[in-house]
C-alpha cells in the first residue's frame, strides 16, 4: 500500500492559530475552569493537549492539569493491528472523580478512539463531564460521538487519510490529506 | 539354483576382496569362481541370476541384539514384521532378546518362538534365553533346556544381571555349556529415574541424567566375574569410552570378553537429545567424546560387532512427555547405511565394516561366517553409493520410533539371501 | 521491533530485545493494579485454559487473575481432580481442552519438556508456567522487572542464586534471562546439587558451596525453596541446610549494602531464609508478586491479540479514529 500526498490542509501557522482559537472557545464555554482537566489521547493528542493548556494559561492565567491516555487496551480492533501492539503507560496525575474532562486528539473520524478513551476514563473514576476537542473532524462517524471543539472540519473520502504532523512527534508541522493507492 | 554374478565379494574370513561369481544350490553355497567365467559355463537351466555388478557381496549379516516383541508385545512388532524389517536392512540372522511376555526363560517359550519363526520369519532367528527366571535376578533360568531347544546365548537384557553373585552362578553354568553370557551393563542405583546421559545437555534441558559410570561400573564388575569363571562374556550395547577401555584391557589380559556397539551410539550423541522421545533409549546417547572413542574402537578391533538393539514401541506409548516415554529406538533398516557413513568418512575400512556385521558377531556366538562351498547360503548384497532417504512410513516394522527419519544416505542393502532364497530385493 | 512470539516455552530461546519488549509491556499493567476498577474488556470473549498438572496455588491464581482482569474467561484444569489419574495421556487431556477452543493454554507440568511437547501438537499459543526442572519463564521475567525497577537496571549485575540449583527451573530461567544482559552469576548450594555443567549455561557463571564466599559483592541474591517434594533421593538433613545455606542478616551484610533479596515463593521462614531478611528493607518478595501479575497480564495480552499481515500493520499508525 502506498500513499500519495494530495493537499496541505493546514500549515504550521494555521495549526498554531487554530489551537489558540480552540483554547479561547474552551475557556468561554466551560463556565469556569476550576475542575477542568485536559487528557491528550496518545500519541498526537498529547502535544495538542499540552499546547492548549499553555494557551489557556496565557489567556486566563489558569493552570489546567494535563494527563495522557493510552487507549490500546480499550480498542475494539486489536486483532487487526500489528503483531504485538505496543503498550504505553497512561499518565493521569489527578483524580478522575468530578473532573470536567476535555479529551484532546488530532483527528476525529469514526469515533471509536473516543469511545475507547471514555472506557479508559471511566475505569479511573467518575468524571462530571466529558467533552472532546480535536484539530480536524473528517466525518464518517460510526458511533454517536461529537466533538465540542473543532479546529477544522474537512470532507474526506474513505480512501483518504488525514495526516497530522506536529513538531513534538514528527519532524515537521502541518496537516496533509493523503490518498491510499493500490 | 541361484547365481550371484560379478559382485565384489568381501569375505573377511578368507581374506577375499575380489570380483566373484557365486553359485547357490538349495540352501548352501555350491561354488565360487572369479567373475565372468560364467560366460564360458552353460547358463543354469532352472536357475535365476542376480547381477551384482557394482555391488558388494558379503556373508549374511548377523544382528546380535534385537527385540521382536513376540510373544506378548505384538502391538509394537511381531517375529514376522521384525524379521521383514531386518531382511530389508540386509540381515540374514537376528538374535531376539528374551524380554518378551512371557520371558523366554524356558524351553517351551524358546520352541514357540522358533516354531513361529519357521513359519513366518524372513531371516534366521537365533533366540537369546534369559539368564534368570523371568529375568527377575533371583534363580537361574532353565538354561540347559533352552540350549537344547535352540538358544545361542544368555542375557537378562532390558535389565542388568542383578548381582555379582548371580552373574557368577550364571557364568559358571554357561561356561560348562559353552554359552556366551551377554549383559546389559548398568548400575541400578545410578540409573534410577534417569532418562538421558548426564552432562551439559541434561542440565540444560532439566532432565535427570545418568553418568557414564552407570555402565562402566557394571562392565568392570562383570569382567572381574568373567576372570573368576572363565566364561565367554559379551557387553551389550557398549556406549562409553570408559567401558571400551575396560574391554580393551580385558582382551589384552587374554580374557574372552567381547562387545557390540549400536549404530545410534556411533552416530548420535547427547547433544542431539531435545525432548523428542525418538532419541530416548537405554543406554542413552553418550557424549561426543564417547562417540569418537566408539568409532576408534570399531576400527581398531576392540569392538567385535555392530548390533542394532532394534527396540520397537507403539507410537502412542512413545508420544508422551520425555520422562514417561519408554526407552528404545528401531534400527534394522538404517544400520548398514549408518555404518557406511563411517566408511565414506574414512573412519572404517569396508572390510572392517563387513567383519563387524559378520565374522565379529559369529565369533561371539562361536560360529563361522564365510562365503565358501558348503557354507550356508546367507549373503548380504549392498551398494556403497546408492543414494536414498530413509522415510519411516516405508518401514516394514510395525513401529516408527527412529531418530533417523528423513536422513539422506549413500549406500543401501540391495538384496538379501537367506538359506539360498532371495528373501529381499530392493525395488529401484 | 521484537520478533513475534508464538509460544513462551522458555527464556533460553528469547532475544534480549524480546525480553525488554515484554518487560516494557508490563509497565502499564503495573500501574493498572492501582486503578480502583481492575477490569478491562481487552480480552473479552477470549478464553485462557489453565492446565496445571502440578499443584500450584500462587502461579495459578496469578494467571487466573491476570486473565480475568483483562476480561478473559478461564478454563481450569487441576491435577488433583484431573483425568490423568484415570490414565488419560497428557496429549489426550490437552487435546480435549483444545477442542473447546481456548485462545491460549497456560501449562504447568512435572516433566521437563512437557510444554514443548504440547506446543508441538497444538496450534494455539502455549505459555509454560513451569515444566519439571527445566524453565519457569514468567518467574524470570517478573524477577527481572523487579530488579530493573528497584535498581534502575538489570544489566551487568552480580547475581547470587542459593539453593537446590540442579532441580530448579527458576535458577535456569534466571540464568538465561539475566545472562543475556551481561550479569555474572555465582551459584551456591550443596555440591551434589551444583553440577559443573551449569558453568556452561552462561559466559560468566561460577559455583561455590560456601554461602559467605558466594554473597561477596552480590547485587542480587535469589533464594530458592528447598523442594522437599522433588527430592526422592537421600536428601540433606534440614538442620544441615539451615546451618550452611540459610540467608541470615549477617550473611546478607557480605553482599552490597543495597543488594536485593528475591525469592520465588512460597518461603519457608526459618529454613532457607531468616524471617528478618524476608521482612527486611532489601526483600522484594511482595513486589515480585505484584510484578508477577503485571508480567502475566502483559504476556496474555501480547500472545492472545493475534497478528495479521504487514499491510494492515502499516495502517495502524493512522488507524480509525
Amino acid at each position: 500500500m502506498r500513499v500519495v500526498e494530495k493537499t496541505q490542509l493546514m500549515s504550521a501557522t494555521e495549526i498554531e492559530r487554530t489551537l489558540q482559537r480552540v483554547a479561547h472557545e474552551i475557556v468561554e464555554k466551560s463556565g469556569g475552569t476550576a475542575n477542568l482537566a485536559l487528557i491528550g489521547i496518545r500519541r498526537r493528542g498529547v502535544p495538542l493537549a499540552q499546547r492548549i493548556a499553555r494557551a489557556m494559561h496565557g489567556i486566563e492565567r489558569v493552570e489546567v492539569p494535563v494527563g495522557t491516555l493510552d487507549i490500546t487496551l480499550y480498542r475494539d480492533d486489536l486483532s487487526k493491528i500489528a503483531s504485538h501492539p505496543v503498550l504505553h503507560s497512561s499518565d493521569i496525575p489527578f483524580a478522575m472523580d468530578d473532573k470536567d474532562v476535555l479529551l484532546v486528539d488530532d483527528v476525529l473520524y469514526t469515533g471509536r478512539t473516543a469511545r475507547a478513551a471514555m472506557n479508559g476514563l471511566f475505569d479511573l473514576g467518575r468524571p462530571s463531564r466529558v467533552r472532546m476537542a480535536v484539530l480536524i473532524d473528517r466525518g464518517h462517524r460510526e458511533l454517536p460521538i461529537e466533538a465540542s471543539f473543532i479546529g477544522r472540519s474537512v470532507q474526506t473520502s474513505s480512501r483518504e487519510i488525514v495526516e497530522v504532523r506536529l513538531k513534538e512527534t514528527d519532524k515537521e508541522e502541518r496537516v496533509m490529506l493523503v490518498e491510499r493507492v493500490e | 539354483m541361484l547365481l550371484i554374478k560379478n559382485g565384489r565379494v568381501v569375505d573377511p574370513a578368507s581374506g577375499t576382496d575380489a570380483k566373484r561369481d557365486i553359485w547357490i544350490e538349495g540352501d548352501k553355497i555350491a561354488r565360487l569362481a572369479p567373475a565372468e567365467t560364467s560366460k564360458k559355463s552353460p547358463a543354469s537351466a532352472n536357475g535365476d541370476t542376480f547381477d551384482a555388478t557394482g555391488l558388494v557381496v558379503a556373508p549374511g549379516f548377523i544382528d546380535l541384539h534385537c527385540h521382536l516383541r513376540e510373544p506378548g508385545g505384538e502391538s509394537s512388532e511381531t517375529i514376522e514384521t521384525g524379521t521383514r524389517a531386518a531382511v530389508r536392512g540386509g540381515f540374514t540372522a537376528v538374535c531376539p532378546m528374551p524380554n518378551t511376555r512371557p520371558v523366554n526363560d524356558n524351553a517351551s517359550v524358546t520352541r514357540a518362538i522358533l516354531e513361529r519363526a519357521a513359519a513366518v520369519a524372513s531371516t534366521r532367528v537365533w533366540p537369546i534365553g534369559a539368564a534368570s527366571l523371568g529375568s527377575h535376578g533371583e534363580g537361574l533360568a532353565e538354561i540347559g533346556a533352552m540350549q537344547k531347544a535352540g538358544i545361542v546365548a544368555v542375557s537378562d537384557d532390558g535389565r542388568p544381571i542383578a548381582t555379582a553373585k548371580l552373574l557368577r552362578q550364571v557364568m559358571d553354568y554357561c561356561r560348562a555349556l559353552d554359552l556366551p553370557v551377554i549383559d546389559h551393563c548398568e548400575d541400578s542405583s545410578l540409573f534410577a529415574g534417569a532418562v538421558m546421559r548426564e552432562g551439559r545437555q541434561s542440565v540444560r534441558l532439566g532432565l535427570r541424567g545418568m553418568p557414564a559410570a552407570t555402565e562402566s561400573i557394571a562392565v568392570g564388575r562383570d569382567i572381574q566375574v568373567t576372570e573368576l569363571t572363565g566364561c565367554r562374556f559379551h557387553v551389550a550395547h557398549l556406549s562409553s569410552r570408559d567401558s571400551l577401555d575396560l574391554v580393551r584391557a580385558a582382551k589384552k589380559r587374554g580374557l574372552r570378553v567381547s562387545c557390540e556397539v549400536t549404530p545410534h551410539h556411533f552416530t548420535l550423541c547427547d547433544e542431539d537429545v531435545a525432548y523428542d522421545s525418538r532419541f530416548k533409549m537405554n543406554p542413552p546417547l553418550a557424549s561426543a567424546e564417547d562417540r569418537a572413542a566408539l568409532v576408534e574402537g570399531l576400527a581398531d578391533g576392540t569392538v567385535d560387532a555392530i548390533a542394532t538393539d532394534h527396540a520397537p514401541h507403539e507410537a502412542a506409548t512413545k508420544e508422551v512427555e520425555f520422562d514417561r516415554a519408554p526407552f528404545g529406538v528401531t534400527g534394522f533398516e538404517t544400520a548398514l547405511a549408518l555404518a557406511l557413513e563411517l566408511v565414506h568418512a574414512g573412519k572404517l575400512s569396508l572390510t572392517r565394516m563387513v567383519e563387524l556385521f559378520t565374522t565379529g558377531p559369529a565369533r561371539v556366538l562361536g560360529r563361522k561366517r564365510t562365503i565358501a562351498a558348503g557354507e550356508p547360503a546367507d549373503l548380504t548384497i549392498f551398494s556403497t553409493d546408492h543414494p536414498w532417504t530413509f522415510h519411516v512410513k516405508q518401514t516394514a516394522s510395525k513401529s516408527t520410533n527412529t531418530p533417523f527419519e528423513g536422513r539422506k544416505f549413500r549406500g543401501a542393502p540391495m538384496a538379501t539371501i537367506v538359506a539360498g532364497r532371495m528373501a529381499y530385493r530392493r525395488e529401484t | 521491533m521484537a520478533e513475534r512470539l508464538r509460544d513462551l516455552l522458555g527464556i533460553e530461546e528469547l532475544t534480549a530485545q524480546q525480553i525488554a519488549f515484554l518487560l516494557d509491556e508490563a509497565k502499564p499493567f503495573q500501574e493498572f493494579q492501582r486503578h480502583p476498577l481492575k477490569k478491562l474488556a481487552t480480552l473479552r470473549g477470549k478464553t485462557v485454559a489453565l492446565a496445571f498438572f502440578e499443584a500450584s496455588t500462587r502461579t495459578r491464581i496469578s494467571f487466573a487473575t491476570a486473565a480475568s482482569r483483562l476480561g478473559a474467561d478461564t478454563m481450569n484444569l487441576q491435577a488433583e481432580s484431573s483425568s490423568l489419574k484415570k490414565g488419560e495421556s497428557l496429549l489426550d487431556t490437552v487435546r480435549t481442552l483444545d477442542a473447546m477452543k481456548p485462545d491460549c493454554i497456560v501449562m504447568r507440568h512435572g516433566s521437563s519438556g512437557a510444554a514443548d511437547f504440547v506446543a508441538r501438537h497444538l496450534d494455539i499459543p502455549v505459555i509454560n508456567a513451569g515444566d519439571g526442572t527445566h524453565e519457569h519463564p514468567t518467574q524470570a521475567l517478573l524477577d527481572a522487572l523487579t530488579i530493573r525497577d528497584r535498581r534502575g537496571t538489570m544489566e551487568k549485575l552480580n547475581v547470587t542464586i542459593i539453593g537446590d540449583i540442579l532441580h530448579s527451573r527458576v535458577a535456569r530461567s534466571n540464568l538465561h534471562l539475566l545472562g543475556k544482559f551481561g550479569c555474572c552469576f555465582t551459584l551456591c548450594g550443596p555440591p551434589m546439587w551444583l553440577p559443573r555443567e551449569f558453568e556452561c549455561l552462561g559466559k560468566q557463571v561460577r559455583r561455590s558451596s560456601r554461602i559467605e564466599e558466594a554473597l561477596e559483592g552480590a547485587d542480587v541474591a535469589i533464594v530458592l525453596r528447598v523442594q522437599q517434594e522433588r527430592l526422592h533421593e537421600p536428601a540433606l538433613p534440614l538442620d544441615e541446610y539451615i546451618l550452611l545455606y540459610q540467608l541470615t542478616p549477617e550473611r546478607l551484610k557480605l553482599a552490597r549494602p543495597d543488594a536485593l533479596v528475591l525469592h520465588p515463593g512460597p518461603m519457608i521462614r526459618g529454613l532457607e531464609i531468616d524471617p528478618a531478611v524476608a521482612d527486611g528493607p532489601q526483600s522484594c518478595v511482595l513486589e515480585q508478586v505484584t510484578n508477577g501479575l503485571a508480567v502475566r497480564m502483559a504476556l496474555l495480552f501480547v500472545m492472545i491479540t493475534t497478528g495479521s499481515e504487514a499491510d494492515e500493520a502499516k495502517g495502524s499508525a493512522h488507524a480509525a479514529h
